[in-house]
Parts: C-alpha cells; structure tokens; sequence
C-alpha cells in the first residue's frame, strides 16, 4: 500500500513538471514569434474613426465587404453573421474610458472585424486547425475543416467571429459565384480578403472607402503606408493589454 | 452478463420503457436540430454556449467522483467500500459518456467531429478533453469489466488489473482539470479566467457525485435485496461533507476577489448572476436557489445528528446534488457569456427541443446505470425477483 502511495505521487509530480515545461516552451516560442523574419510580410490596417466618421451613417466598407463574400443579411440579432460591423465605442474599447472628452466622439460608432493577432486565442483552441495563422499574418478559416464547436468564439476577445446557427444560403438574394458560400453549423469571419490580396488587389473595405479611413500594408516594411501612418500618430489597438498583439490599428 | 439485463420485473420493464420514450423524444428533437442547425436552441451570437456545454461539465464532475470510493478502497485498503466500488465505476461510465454526447449534440458540424482526431492539435484543451474522457471510459469498462466477472466466477481479479485501478485515480483528477482549463485559459471570458477554477470543479464534483452515490445506495435498498451497509454510506456522507464546504468555501473566494478588486468586467458577472444586469435577471431565482441549498445542506450535514439519520441525510443529498447542478449545470456557463466581451447583455433560456434533447441523454446516462445495476447485483443474487 504504502509503496504504491508513493508511486502515485511521484506520478503525478512527473506530470505536473511536464506540464509546466511545455508551457514554458510554449511561452517562449511566442515571444520570439513577433520578430520580424526577414523577407515576410506583416499584414496590417491603419483606421483613422475621424475619416471614418466625415460622412455620418457610411456603410460602404460593410456593404463591399459582406457583398462579395456572401456574407446573409439575416435580420435576427441572435443569428446574425458578420465580418466587419460598426460598434458602439464603449463596446469597441471597453478599458478606455473617456468621461470628459466630447460626446461627439464618444458616441460614434468604430469600425471592427477580426484583429488579425499575432497571438491569436482562436487559433490556440481551435481542436481541428480549421483555423490558424498564415506566415504574413492572417488568420485564416477553413470552413470545410470547422466542426462548429465554437470554442473559437469563446476565446475571441472581441466578439468577431460569427457562427451560422441557421443555414446562410437562403438569406443570400444573389451571391457572388467568384466565393464560396457557407453552410449552417460553421464558424467564419474576415480574413482580409486573402483571395483579393493573392491577386495584388486591396482589401474590398478599404478599396470601397471614399474617405480613404483605412490604410492596409506591410508592417515590415518601413516605407509602407501603413508604417508611415503610425510613425506620424498615436494608434489604440483593442484590449492591447491581454496580449493578443492585434494588427488593427486606431488612429487617436 | 448482458443477459441479466434481459431478465426482470414488471416495474424494471415499465422503468426500461419509461426511459425510452423519453430517448426517443430527445431523439426526434435532434434530428429536427440535424436538419435545422443549432438555430433551434436559445444560444445566440453572445451566448454561444448553453444548456449542452454546461452539462457537460456538470457530468464530467460526476463521473470523476468515482475515485471517491475507489480511492478509499484500493489506496487506503477502506474495506467497506469494496460493495460499492463498482457502482461508482458504473456511475462514471455512464457520466462520460453522458458528457460525451453532450459534446456531440453541441457540434454544428456533427458529421465531421471526428476531424479532433483525424488533425490531433495538442494547443488546444478540446484536443486533451477528449483523450482524458475517452481513456477515463475505457479504463472504467475495463476494470469494472474484470472485476465483476472475476466476482460471478468467485475468484480474486487478476494482478495486472490493480495498477489500471491505481491509473483510473490520478486520471479521475485530469478529466475535471482538463475541463476546468477549458475554460480558465480564456482572455476573452474574465469570469471563468481563475485559477481556482480546476480546484472549484474538483470540490463539487466530489461532493456532488457521492451525493448522488448515497442516493443510489438507499434507492437500492429499496427496490432491490442490495445493502451498502449504514458505515459506507456514512462515510460517504462525511466525504460530502467535506467537500461541499471546501467548495462553498471556493465560491466565496471568487465573490470577494471579484467584488473587493472592483474590476468591473469580474464584478458584472457576478451581478448578472445575484442581481441581475440591465433588468435581465432570467438567472437570479436559481442562484438565490442553489445558495440557500447550499446553506440548507452544510446546516444537515456538519451537524452529525442529522448526518447520521438517513431521512435528513437524504435531504441533504438531494439539496447538494440540486444546488450544484443549478451552479455548474446553469449559472457557470452562462454567465460566462453574459456580459459578452462587447459588454453586450443577452438572456439566454433553453428551447423545447434543446430541453427535449437534454433530457433525453440524461435518459440514456440513466438507462445506462439502471441495466449495469441490474447486471453488477444479478451477478451478486441480491435482486429481488
């Protein structure tokens, strides 16, 4: 009896040793993740809520985007799928608190979709890498590997992933042929339009913006416009002290 | 030994029948959520998780409280225990794989969860829940496996079966710890982001699950010829005890580290669940509930007159098993989602067919325990007809 305690005991230590060497392990190749490799990219936005804001009620960004991905315009908020959306400031940025500054700014709506982490807590739970994250930076979805247990949007800390709780394809009038469309029981969200980015084009919501509100580039590359942008000004990024290291970027 | 299920009263069939109908409804509400989606529950874009997901971790508690009565026994040599060792380890086969259907009905993508095995992805805990439940179910079968069939042919278990016994114990611990961290590894969700949370898991579970291993004793007595004896069940009735203060004691932890810190994102939580957020309070009733029973049960259990009367002792039982089903089986889950990390406050109730289908797993858990009793006391010749 006793020498089996024993044997127990020194069991469970073993494994609590191994435990914690694999997340030290972990920790320290995250860290060393976020400098930079020479020659990749490190794909970023730049918004500037101040463009953003000029023309009051603008949804030409949010219309682009949601058009040429198929994205249904379902009207009960329960189920609602999107992947660029106007939220309210102190939904935006919750730790930033702004009693006294004027209300015109505060109350405005800021525009939000995926952050594009470099240490994504979606792609860290994700059982079946369905989601994970590309060498430039995008998060990526594959919606044919998802088994829709949604542990992904519990661990998003900015509530940007969707899931379809119905199926999408009867709320679509007429979808775009050029992407696909999804099927009930999937996670999406954006993923930067990486099939536009493959062909040399920019991001649809950039692209759809009058204003010129968001800049997209190399984070890499000194010389982008993204670079040069948060050079010159103060930027927030959402809940930056939880670590997530988010490559949107908001203009103060 | 199969047959010994096949062989019974009238009562045990009307039972038997009982419990299929109601699989068979939960049954016929999955297909209509098969076809339709999870758009047929109550969860929504900020409550992304309910009823199934809050099961499940209700169950994995009592599955993993089986070590309970084997460790005592095998461990500590706790002879007395040894009647009941197997209804433990029946009670944690049909627990896992209650929580391992509840699992299934939460998948948007039913069809392909077999994708956690065919891409194994060792960063996420899902990847890790899953070998823990499915090594805890396959050690149970096996041990209970051998151990009754060397009790029907009234022979000693063989040797190599005891270091698989003293494997299930340590493992009993990993699966409620692994659950936990399903949870408490999430920036995004501050209430469920404490360390206590694997040690809080553990304490009900091993004060819930003997509860209801006590109630199942004195049920047996009952309708069968089977009689724990009055010392086990005493014994397990200190082991709720202790727990159920242990775990009392965790919870108050929790509420004054979130209300004396003043964060406000660990604060409103706690609001939502007591008194309710921006006039939702769907929650409130339960929880004011499932604290008074807490307070009930510790009131029946620390005094050792009403511990030892087995009338009150099943009160408290009952209470402990009600008030922490209402904790971890409601309130822990929701109130996760609720404040959303966008501050967003949803209500969330179960539909009928999510309730329906709930219900229905919890039949075949039951159904599952009724037939393995039936076969560990036939083997015993302690059922009445």
């Amino acid at each position: 009896m006793e020498r089996e305690r024993r044997a127990l005991l020194k069991l469970a230590g073993l494994t609590v040793v191994g435990l914690a060497g694999g997340a030290l392990a972990r920790t320290a190749e995250a860290s060393s993740k976020h400098a930079a490799k020479p020659g990749t990219k490190r794909l970023a936005m730049v918004i500037d809520p101040r463009k953003c804001l000029e023309n009051d009620g603008c949804t030409d960004c949010i219309g682009a985007c949601h058009a040429v991905h198929n994205v249904p315009p379902i009207d009960d908020p329960r189920h609602e799928v999107k992947w660029i959306w106007k939220e309210k400031f102190s939904g935006a940025f919750p730790d930033q608190e702004a009693e006294y500054v004027d209300e015109a700014l505060t109350s405005k709506p800021v525009l939000v979709f995926c952050n594009h982490c470099d240490n994504p807590p979606c792609v860290r739970v994700c059982p079946t890498q369905a989601t994970w994250r590309r060498d430039d930076g995008i998060v990526m979805m594959d919606w044919h590997r998802c088994i829709g247990c949604r542990y992904c949007v519990a661990g998003c800390p900015y509530g940007s992933r969707s899931f379809n709780w119905v199926d999408p394809r009867p709320f679509l009038k007429s979808p775009t042929p050029d992407f696909p469309t999804r099927t009930k029981g999937v996670v999406e969200k954006c993923t930067f339009c990486d099939e536009r980015i493959g062909k040399g084009q920019q991001p649809a919501c950039v692209e759809a913006c009058k204003e010129k509100a968001l800049v997209f580039g190399d984070l890499n590359d000194p010389d982008s416009a993204v670079r040069q942008t948060l050079r010159a000004r103060f930027a927030l990024r959402r809940k930056a002290g939880l670590g997530t290291r988010p490559a949107i970027h908001y203009l103060v | 030994m199969l047959e010994k299920a096949l062989q019974g009263s009238r009562s045990y069939w009307g039972w038997v029948a009982f419990l299929a109908g109601l699989i068979l409804l939960g049954f016929i509400a999955y297909m209509r959520q098969f076809a339709v989606g999870l758009g047929i529950t109550g969860l929504s874009r900020d409550v992304t998780w309910g009823l199934y997901i809050a099961q499940f971790t209700f169950l994995v508690g009592v599955a993993a409280s089986a070590v309970m009565v084997v460790l005592p026994y095998y461990l500590h040599n706790y002879k007395l225990f040894g009647k009941i060792t197997i209804l433990g380890e029946f009670l944690a086969i049909s627990a896992v794989t209650m929580c391992m259907l509840f699992i299934f009905v939460d998948m948007g993508q039913p069809t392909r969860v077999l994708n956690v095995m065919l891409y194994p992805t060792p960063n996420s805990l899902m990847f890790w829940d899953m070998i823990s439940l499915s090594g805890y179910l396959g050690l149970n079968a096996l041990i209970s496996h051998v151990t009754l069939d060397a009790e029907r042919k009234g022979i000693a278990p063989p040797h190599w079966i005891k270091p698989i016994i003293i494997l299930s114990i340590p493992w009993a611990v990993s699966i409620h710890t692994v659950t936990a961290f399903l949870y408490s590894g999430l920036a995004a969700r501050p209430f469920w982001m404490t360390a206590i949370l694997a040690p809080r898991f553990l304490a009900s579970a091993f004060s819930a699950g003997p509860a209801l291993l006590i109630l199942f004793c004195l049920i047996l007595r009952r309708f069968t010829k089977f009689d724990a004896g009055r010392e086990p069940i005493q014994r397990l009735a200190v082991i709720v005890t202790y727990a159920m203060a242990i775990n009392v004691f965790f919870v108050l932890m929790e509420v004054f580290t979130a209300i004396y810190s003043g964060i406000p994102e660990h604060i409103e939580h706690f609001e939502f669940l007591y008194l309710g957020l921006e006039g939702k309070a769907t929650l409130v009733p339960w929880m004011w509930a499932s604290a008074i029973l807490s307070v009930i049960a510790l009131v029946l259990l620390i005094n050792p007159k009403t511990r030892g009367n087995e009338r009150t002792l099943v009160a408290a039982c009952i209470a402990v098993f009600t008030a922490l089903w209402i904790e971890k089986g409601l309130g822990l889950i929701i109130a996760g989602f609720v404040p959303s990390p966008m501050g967003t406050v949803t209500s969330y109730s179960p539909s009928i067919p999510e309730v329906l289908i709930a219900v229905g797993i919890y039949a075949i858990g039951i159904f599952m325990i009724t037939v393995f009793y039936k076969i560990a006391l036939s083997v015993r010749g302690e059922v009445k007809v």
